[in-house]
């Protein structure tokens, strides 16, 4: 099979399409049929994708299963991975059908909600795969239309400002984006991923209007992408469109938002930022660790005092993420591998946490942490999911959350202790918002009389954990499922870091010589 | 069979958790013990036949799986055995398969909880699990896997403290055991990470070896650049402080006796909080190298041990006199391995988990004969209803207090591990750490004294009716009392000379090479012949071991190097030697320290028992100063809890809503509610037109991109 890229990518897509062209009615039958061809075809794609996964050549630190062909305008359409997206494919086509599950109580537009998410598990899988420029912007950008959709029209009761709130925030910041992709084919000729990443951009400082530009064009093409890739992430100070985003949005939106969308922003500094612009990446390091640091105690301490339980998980995330950005911009191949770590163990933690929400809002209609208490009297199995999640969530050692989180700290103490002391006081903070949150909602008696009812996790609700309980396990406590696969390609992607730094010769201070010879 | 006694376990956690539904609770909760006792049982021919001459340096491994791997990084499940881990090891299975035991009789009728109410399997499932987290901890061959046990026994721990999850006080309890310890971890993680930094390794063989030269090294860390050893010596101790419960770091402990009374004696007394202790003792090659840390550790621990002891003095909480106690005695741990004891430390850990144990399980019992009351003040002339509760409490305080006969090794298992440290404090230079901990000794005794006088001497008082009621525990309470008195009693006796005995004996005793010394100096025995050295010591050792004490001083020193044993002491370690030299009076401090703490004891609470009372009101200020545990936990609300939260509300209202969505996306927000008014009818499916438009927008961008492109 040597399409199967896209064979993988399309199928949820062409599902959506027969969706769209042949399921008629809005009757109970027509809504049962949609959710079972959706939960079909992500089943379908999760399994030809394991194929990839399994004749994947983790030794070969190239782009393996290429396709090339010519598309519209000259346009090339161009698929592969490498070590660094398999895992991202991965991680797509496992949670895709878990969210159709978890939303198999939808009972408005019930064909529309499917062929959204369809249609978004496509344009996710294309961002992971995509080989060329264009390409890559197109289902970057096209992503968004679909989670806009989701929350604009299956949200909460402030959904539309929810969702114009994420659409704008993301889609400004991509503006500069398609800027630099100009910029770069006009220096390149070519809108080739792997030829870019092999070709060298400008890093001779100069100055503009008086202000000098420490690795020149790089470090602006490299600004460019970072103003995309933070608002993706979410980096702190851009990170307010995620809670209000995941609080409007439903379960299951919330759950391809936080394990899979927010992976775009840092796959997109490990494919572009830091291959292509070294130099600018190296320049901008410093500033990047340090909002990463501030993100983490500053979301953290904010989680903190939320009343509203999704609002402290999406904060939560943006602390996580901060672990993220801080891996990747230590630049050393702990901080890296821990980087990637973190944002698949985040994928199934955040998910997981946020179907632990959902679990009692459609029991509860209500997100307020206040309304609950002493629901492990009536709901042990849900008690004990959730606990072994919130302790995922806190990084306790043996689950996924520990390693990613252990590695970006050890990665960047490497490089600057300052903000390896600040981010690892944000396991504290972390400890401090998770159980105060368990404490609150499980612990306790149960006095409230809304919830002397309410009933335990049913079969569906248990089989969409199981999974993602055991892969948290699985990978904390063999993670070299993981690492085996991706420490070539991040090896490799170390030296190339480390030699252009090297080769720019950047005169300066000692960060960069620690970061070489590591 | 090291993997056997590991898992074991957690396989007893998982059948009796999971599993109870299927084999009935009863049947789970007997395979969990027994599993245990089996864990207790290898544990033991783990420890007695253990020689460490037969290992290189003492110690072997056994590799299970790979774990973290990323570039330099290499880590594996792999359990290391010496001497340290087979000390942990019979310490933890047998204080964990006694207090499993112990806990069919002391859970069977729980008040807090309703009737049908399926409690028992978790809470064996929660203990089984500690046990395997704790074994995790000490068989651990790097830091990482040390953190996971670490971590884990930290889970354990958060668990059983909110184990009755009704009561909103275990709930805070468990909550703030768990944060305390990650303030403590926090510095463990930079310890480990500066470790990793400085000698790309976090594997013990290679750290040890390392260590000369981290004692060379100077690390750049936060302002300033300071000596390697030192700084990271001091992280880790930071990790010890929170799992130890030292000062600073020791407000977690006494509410974890919100937890069933045997959590507190396994998890809170014998074996979790000893763990910063074993960690200390496991970096030895790191401490010994680290003067500025260890002077640190020695004067924190004196520290704690004289706080914890003022704070014991009026507790009226059975449990909770009993926790002080135990953060006392950390203390005293700490100030043995500070100023070099390594195995004084471990000595009285080791007697401690038994007496300890008893001591927590004695208080369990009593509280079980007096329906689940705690306070002191409620008890009174017991002795007659529960006589073998009262006698394993009797030899708990003989042991913890010290007794025994001076000058020689003839006592009672405490007495011969606390003078140990006490005289190791002298020999060590610490005069503040040797006068706090006799101090400290006094004030032990009298705290003690004063629980067993207040619980079984004197009048009944408190409610008559839960007197007439108080009834003897039953046999499967009895019997864990009765093993451990046996430990309370003769653990020091027996095990003296392998902790505390002459070089060759202890060196014997943890693998650690020595050598036969010059008389009149210490100076190095020539490393190079290790192995010559090491049969010619053997030799000597069994032509000497009929010699009187006090004869052969100066014959052996420590001859290893770091790594080589499971303890390093360095070259100009000579506290063992010294402690042995002590003066007379020194050894005879503690003694007569006991003496007058239980005076005093007898004192206030036999003799004129409205002594303490007059007392207490005189002395107002004074009293609520220790009564309140001189404050710490009002003074961390007000310095830590409180801003934290108050930062976090102003960083969410402020910071996130008036400033950034107020201000730096000033634009985009001005734009949303234009859109939002737009989109008002969106319901009605008009927010599709509008995602076909942004579809246009972008192909024409990208159309328009391409064109541009293609035409240069």
């Amino acid at each position: 099979m040597d399409n199967i890229l896209s064979i993988v990518t399309f199928i949820p897509a062409l599902a959506a399409a027969v969706m769209a062209l042949f399921l008629r009615g809005e009757d109970a039958a027509a809504q049962q049929n949609a959710k079972w061809v959706a939960l079909l075809a992500t089943t379908i794609t999760f399994l030809v994708s394991v194929i990839i996964f399994v004749q994947f050549d983790p030794a070969n630190t190239g782009f393996q299963f290429v396709e090339e062909r010519d598309w519209i305008f000259g346009l090339k359409y161009k698929l592969g991975v490498d070590g660094i997206s398999v895992l991202f494919v991965m991680l797509t086509t496992f949670v895709m059908p878990l969210t159709i599950l978890a939303s198999w109580g939808v009972s408005t537009r019930v064909k529309e909600y499917m062929i959204a998410f369809l249609l978004l598990e496509t344009l996710m899988l294309g961002v992971f795969m995509a080989l060329d420029l264009v390409l890559f912007y197109v289902f970057f950008e096209a992503g968004l239309i679909p989670m806009f959709l989701i929350i604009g029209i299956w949200g909460g009761a402030n959904r539309i400002y929810a969702s114009f709130k994420f659409f704008l925030y993301t889609f400004l910041g991509s503006v500069l984006m398609l800027v630099a992709m100009v910029a770069m084919f006009l220096d390149a000729g070519t809108t080739d991923i792997p030829t870019l990443m092999a070709h060298q951009f400008s890093y001779e400082s100069f100055s503009v209007m008086g202000i000098h530009v420490l690795g020149g064009m790089q470090t602006l093409l490299f600004i460019a992408f970072f103003a995309s890739f933070a608002v993706k992430m979410p980096m702190w100070p851009v990170h307010t469109w995620l809670p209000d985003a995941h609080v409007q949005a439903p379960t299951a939106g919330s759950v391809v938002l936080a394990a899979i969308l927010l992976k775009m922003g840092g796959y997109g500094f490990l494919r572009f930022s830091l291959p292509m612009f070294p130099v600018g990446s190296e320049v901008m390091a410093d500033v990047i660790l340090w909002m990463s640091a501030i993100a983490i105690v500053y979301t953290s301490l904010v989680a903190m005092v939320q009343d509203d339980m999704k609002k402290l998980i999406a904060y939560s995330s943006v602390a996580h993420m901060g672990f993220v950005t801080m891996g990747i911009f230590a630049g050393n191949q702990q901080g890296i591998d821990g980087a990637i770590f973190q944002m698949l163990s985040h994928g199934f933690i955040s998910a997981a946490l946020f179907l632990c929400v959902g679990v009692i809002y459609d029991r509860m209609h209500t997100r307020d942490i206040d309304a609950y208490g002493g629901l492990v009297i009536r709901m042990p199995a849900y008690a004990l999911v959730f606990m072994f999640f919130t302790m995922g969530n806190v990084g306790l050692p043996g689950t996924s959350g520990f390693i990613g989180e252990f590695l970006t700290l050890m990665g960047v103490f490497q490089v600057n202790t300052w903000v390896a002391f600040v981010a690892t006081s944000g396991v504290i903070f972390s400890a401090g918002y998770a159980l105060w949150l368990y404490r609150r909602v499980v612990f306790g008696d149960l006095i409230k009389e809304s919830l002397k009812t309410i009933q335990d996790m049913n079969a569906r609700e248990k089989w969409i954990f199981a999974p993602l309980v055991a892969m948290t396990l699985l990978l904390g406590v063999y993670p070299a499922l993981v690492t085996d696969v991706i420490s070539p390609s991040t090896t490799a992607l170390v030296e190339t870091l480390n030699t252009a730094v090297a080769a720019a010769d950047l005169g300066s201070s000692a960060d960069v010589t620690v970061a070489a010879s590591h | 069979m090291e993997t056997i006694l590991l898992f074991a376990p957690l396989v007893g956690a998982i059948i009796c958790g999971f599993g109870h539904k299927f084999i009935g609770e009863k049947a789970a909760m007997i395979t969990a013990t027994g599993l245990l006792f089996f864990t207790a049982l290898l544990s033991w021919i783990v420890f007695l036949t253990f020689d460490p001459s037969a290992h290189e340096n003492g110690t072997y491994t056994v590799n299970i799986l790979t774990w973290i791997q990323s570039g330099a990084l290499d880590t594996s499940w792999q359990f290391r055995v010496d001497r340290l881990t087979a000390i942990m090891l019979i310490v933890i299975t047998t204080v964990s398969s006694l207090v499993h035991l112990y806990s069919f009789g002391y859970m069977d009728h729980d008040p807090q909880w309703k009737d049908g109410e399926s409690y028992k399997p978790r809470f064996f499932a929660y203990l089984s699990f500690f046990t395997f987290a704790m074994l995790m901890l000490v068989t651990a061959d790097n830091l990482v896997q040390m953190f996971f046990g670490w971590e884990g026994v930290g889970v354990a721990s958060y668990l059983l403290i909110g184990f009755y999850y009704r009561k909103p006080s275990a709930g805070a309890a468990a909550m703030k055991a768990f944060i305390v310890n990650r303030v403590g971890d926090f510095g463990f993680a930079l310890g480990i990470f500066g470790l990793f930094f400085l000698t790309d390794s976090i594997n013990f063989n290679e750290i040890f070896a390392a260590a000369p030269q981290l004692a060379e090294t100077e690390i750049s860390f936060l302002w300033r650049d300071w000596n390697a050893a030192n700084v990271l010596a001091f992280l880790l101790f930071v990790g010890a402080m929170g799992k130890s419960a030292q000062l600073i770091l020791h407000t977690w402990l006494p509410d974890a006796m919100e937890g069933p009374t045997p959590v507190s004696a396994l998890i809170h007394a014998a074996t979790m909080v000893t763990a910063g202790v074993f960690l200390v003792c496991r970096m030895s090659p790191l401490m010994e190298f680290a003067p500025e840390a260890t002077a640190f550790i020695t004067v924190l621990g004196a520290t704690t041990a004289f706080f914890a002891a003022t704070v014991g003095l009026v507790q009226t909480d059975i449990k909770r006199v009993i926790a002080y106690s135990t953060c006392s005695q950390l203390g005293y741990m700490f100030v043995a391995a500070g100023v070099g004891m390594y195995s004084a430390a471990m000595f009285h850990l080791f007697t401690h988990a038994f007496f300890k144990a008893m001591l927590f399980l004695g208080a369990g019992s009593v509280i079980h004969a007096m329906h689940h009351e705690q306070d002191m003040m409620n008890y009174g002339g017991l002795r007659k209803k529960i006589p073998y509760t009262f006698w394993a409490m009797m030899i708990g305080t003989l042991a913890i207090t010290g007794v025994g006969i001076p000058l020689t090794t003839f006592g009672f298992a405490g007495f011969l591990s606390k003078d140990a440290i006490i005289e190791s404090a002298y020999a060590g230079g610490s005069m503040y750490g040797f006068w706090m901990l006799v101090i400290a000794a006094a004030m032990t005794s009298f705290y003690s004294w004063r629980l067993i006088f207040l619980t079984f001497y004197g009048t009944p008082r408190g409610d008559k009716h839960t007197h007439e009621h108080a009834h003897e525990s039953p046999m499967v309470m009895l019997v864990p009392l009765g093993v451990l008195a046996l430990g309370a009693v003769f653990s020091g006796m027996l095990w003296y000379n392998s902790f505390f005995g002459h070089e060759d004996k202890v060196g014997k005793f943890y693998g650690v090479p020595y050598a036969e010394a010059a008389h009149d100096d210490h100076a190095k025995a020539d490393g190079h012949d290790d192995h010559d050295h090491d049969d010619h010591a053997h030799d000597e050792g069994h032509g000497e071991e009929g010699h009187d004490k006090g004869h052969d001083d100066h014959h052996y020193v420590f001859a290893g190097k770091p790594g080589e044993g499971a303890l390093y002491m360095g070259p100009d370690n000579h506290v063992l030697t010294d402690a042995h030299n002590a003066p007379k009076w020194v050894k005879v401090a503690p003694f007569i320290a006991m003496l007058l703490g239980f005076g005093l004891s007898f004192l206030f609470y036999i003799v004129k028992p409205d002594l303490p009372k007059r007392l207490a009101e005189q002395q107002r200020p004074l009293y609520l100063f220790l009564k309140n545990k001189w404050y710490f936990d009002e003074l961390y609300d007000v310095v830590f809890v409180k801003p934290a939260l108050a930062i976090g509300r102003f960083f969410w209202k402020k910071g996130d809503g008036k400033t950034i969505d107020g201000f730096l996306n000033g634009v985009a927000m001005g734009i949303v509610p234009f859109f939002t008014r737009l989109a008002g009818r969106a319901q009605s499916g008009y927010i599709f037109t509008y995602a076909f438009w942004m579809v246009l927008g972008i192909a024409a961008l990208v159309t328009w991109m391409s064109i541009g492109g293609g035409s240069h």
